[in-house]
């Protein structure tokens, strides 16, 4: 991507001085961030091979390596894709609200507001999510567990304490609210006057505007938005670890109740003072699948974006 | 069909600034209407005062009184979103949607009526609005492909064809053939001189000899000097202008003894 940049062309005018030295900075810029990449890769997987290649009765838990990792994969999946669901709609709301609707005052305000969300360290955002949002969110679930409780994600017994999966989602998605919602409104707010016009000029009320121009002119950067509020979602360790801590359960769907699978991340952190030999090894394998699935969600988020380039409005 | 406008007494402002001051004049229905004059002398916003595009910039207004077939366009009472249904716009540079189908630019105007449209009587419109706009044969086989894939002229084509799709009662134009090669500029104004059967046309131009071509009346407006609001100098029949015009002005800038 970065490193390809400055293919000379067949033939070359007249190369200048401040030319090629920009290329040169280029060029190494994009060869680091590789050299990077790989190095953490390496060193991943090299850690790691102790505790891939160990007996099952060796690892913590005694069930081999898929059986510890696997319910640590799956809290951080739902961890995260909990919060991409209520965040990403808010942010887009919350773009929309400010690049369209609201009088200009009030938008520099609110836009304001929204990105020092983005500024209050996690760990904040943890004793935050325990001492305030958890307890409160108590009559919530016990409503949801009377009302839906035939569904899997809602069936008790109710956390008492609050401190659940779903509270996790919750605080997760106020946390990458700031990013998708400043990406949207830098998106939204690049959408070509001519485009918007168009919209108007055909008799689009506001809203019927947003959705023939904005929306899909926005739609890639909104998910490219998403993708990297994910990345901070999955990588999340301060909050979830306060949040959930001691309460390691294995796979379960349940997001309102006192057993919870432990995220990735936040596993680490609670693990990693305590660990020796193969058990920081078990680690960092977990670690290496968390790099993975960061790896996969960016190709994806690659993949849907390219889809329809054709139709992005980028020529 | 068509309608017939009556302008009187029109101020238009960017904030305090008055870009355009105390215009007064009557468009014909089923006929071309053209709009010259010099650079930054407020055709444009002129024109976009007359389907409330307008008031589409912050801080932009309008005093005085537009009236289309007896309803005042700036009452208290009236949707600007409705006009804009009534009164559609093509724009200097083309504008199809990018992130549209050819078929969908086209469509576009149509969904938004709102009312149910089945898909053949969709497909009928838009092969209809192709046609008028003569871009039919050149897009048949790709109407799935995005808009923004055509050449300028056929852009441009495209953006004639969606405003025409939803049947205005008025169609502005804002000097569609700018960005467009002397075949595709012919091909406009054949479609224009097709077109003013059923729609009153009002197109502002910089090219002399496409007002001459294709209007019926010229209104020439001008402005004293920078920073000055421009003004309609001389409203009159095509003919009239460009061999015997009432203003001195007119005939100076005709004749390009302007400046
Ligand atoms: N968005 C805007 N905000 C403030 N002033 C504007 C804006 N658009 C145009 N103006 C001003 O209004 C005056 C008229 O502009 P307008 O675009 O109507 O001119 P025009 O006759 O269409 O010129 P051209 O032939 O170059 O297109 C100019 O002085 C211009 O600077
Ligand atoms: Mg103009």
């Amino acid at each position: 991507m970065t490193s390809t940049t400055s293919a000379p062309p067949a033939q070359q005018p007249k190369s200048r001085p401040g030319d090629r030295i920009f290329a040169g900075i280029a060029k190494g810029a994009g060869v680091l961030i590789l050299v990077i990449l790989a190095g953490v890769a390496v060193f991943l997987i090299s850690e790691s091979v102790p505790a891939l290649t160990a007996s099952p009765d060796e690892i913590s838990g005694d069930g081999g390596l898929a059986s510890y990792i696997g319910p640590l994969v799956f809290g951080t999946l739902l961890s995260a894709v909990i919060a991409l669901l209520v965040a990403t709609p808010l942010a887009v709301a919350i773009a929309l609200f400010i690049t369209f609707y609201a009088p200009r005052r009030l938008a520099a305000g609110l836009g304001y507001v929204v990105d020092l969300l983005a500024a209050i360290p996690s760990i904040v955002y943890g004793f935050w999510g325990i001492f305030w949002l958890a307890p409160r969110l108590v009559p919530f679930y016990r409503w949801l567990e009377e009302n839906l409780g035939f569904l899997p994600f809602f069936v008790g017994p109710v956390s008492s304490t609050g401190r659940t999966m779903l509270t996790i989602g919750l605080v997760l998605a106020v946390m990458i609210l700031p990013i998708v919602s400043a990406i949207s409104r830098e998106v939204f707010s690049q959408v070509p006057t001519l485009h918007t016009e168009a919209a108007l000029a055909l008799g689009a009320t506001r809203w019927e505007m947003i959705k023939m121009a904005v929306i899909p002119y926005g739609k890639s950067g909104v998910i490219g938005g998403s993708m990297l509020g994910l990345g901070r979602a999955l990588g999340e360790t301060m909050a979830v670890a306060i949040i959930l801590s001691g309460s390691a359960a294995g796979i379960t769907w349940a997001l309102i109740s006192s057993a919870n699978p432990q995220t990735i991340a936040a596993n680490i952190a609670l693990q990693f003072p305590e660990s020796t030999g193969l058990a920081v090894n078990t680690l960092i394998a977990s670690g290496l699948a968390l790099f993975v699935i960061t790896l996969l969600v960016n190709m994806l988020a690659r993949w849907v974006v390219n889809r329809r380039a054709d139709f992005s409005g980028a020529n | 069909m068509a309608k017939r406008i009556d302008v009187s007494d029109l101020d238009i402002y960017y904030g305090n600034f008055k870009a355009v001051e105390g215009v007064n004049l009557s468009i014909e229905p089923r006929s071309i209407t053209a709009l010259i004059g010099p650079s930054g002398c407020g055709k444009s916003t002129f024109l976009r005062s007359l389907n409330r595009m307008h008031e589409v910039i912050p801080g932009a207004r309008v005093e005085g009184k537009v009236v289309i077939e007896g309803q005042d366009l700036y009452g208290s009472d009236v949707d600007p979103v409705d006009v804009r249904r009534q009164i559609g716009m093509v724009f200097q540079r083309p504008n199809p949607f990018p992130t549209m189908s050819i078929y969908d630019n086209v469509a576009a105007g149509l969904r938004l009526n709102a009312k149910k449209t089945s898909k053949s009587d969709m497909d009928d419109l838009v092969e209809r609005s192709l046609k008028g706009a003569n871009l039919w044969t050149e897009v048949k086989d790709r109407l799935s492909r995005p808009g923004s894939g055509l050449s300028g002229g056929q852009q441009q084509r495209l953006c004639i064809a969606r405003a025409i799709a939803v049947q205005p009662e008025v169609l502005l134009m804002d000097e569609p053939c700018s960005a467009l090669d002397p075949i595709s500029t012919l091909a406009v104004e054949d479609l224009m001189m097709e077109l003013k059967e059923q729609f009153t046309i009002v197109i502002v131009t910089h090219n002399m000899q496409q007002a001459a071509r294709v209007s019926e009346t010229t209104g020439f407006f001008n402005l004293n000097g920078v920073g000055q609001p421009g003004r309609l100098i001389e409203y009159n029949p095509t003919e009239k202008i460009f061999s015997n015009p009432d203003e001195k002005a007119t005939e100076d800038y005709i004749s390009g003894r302007f400046g």
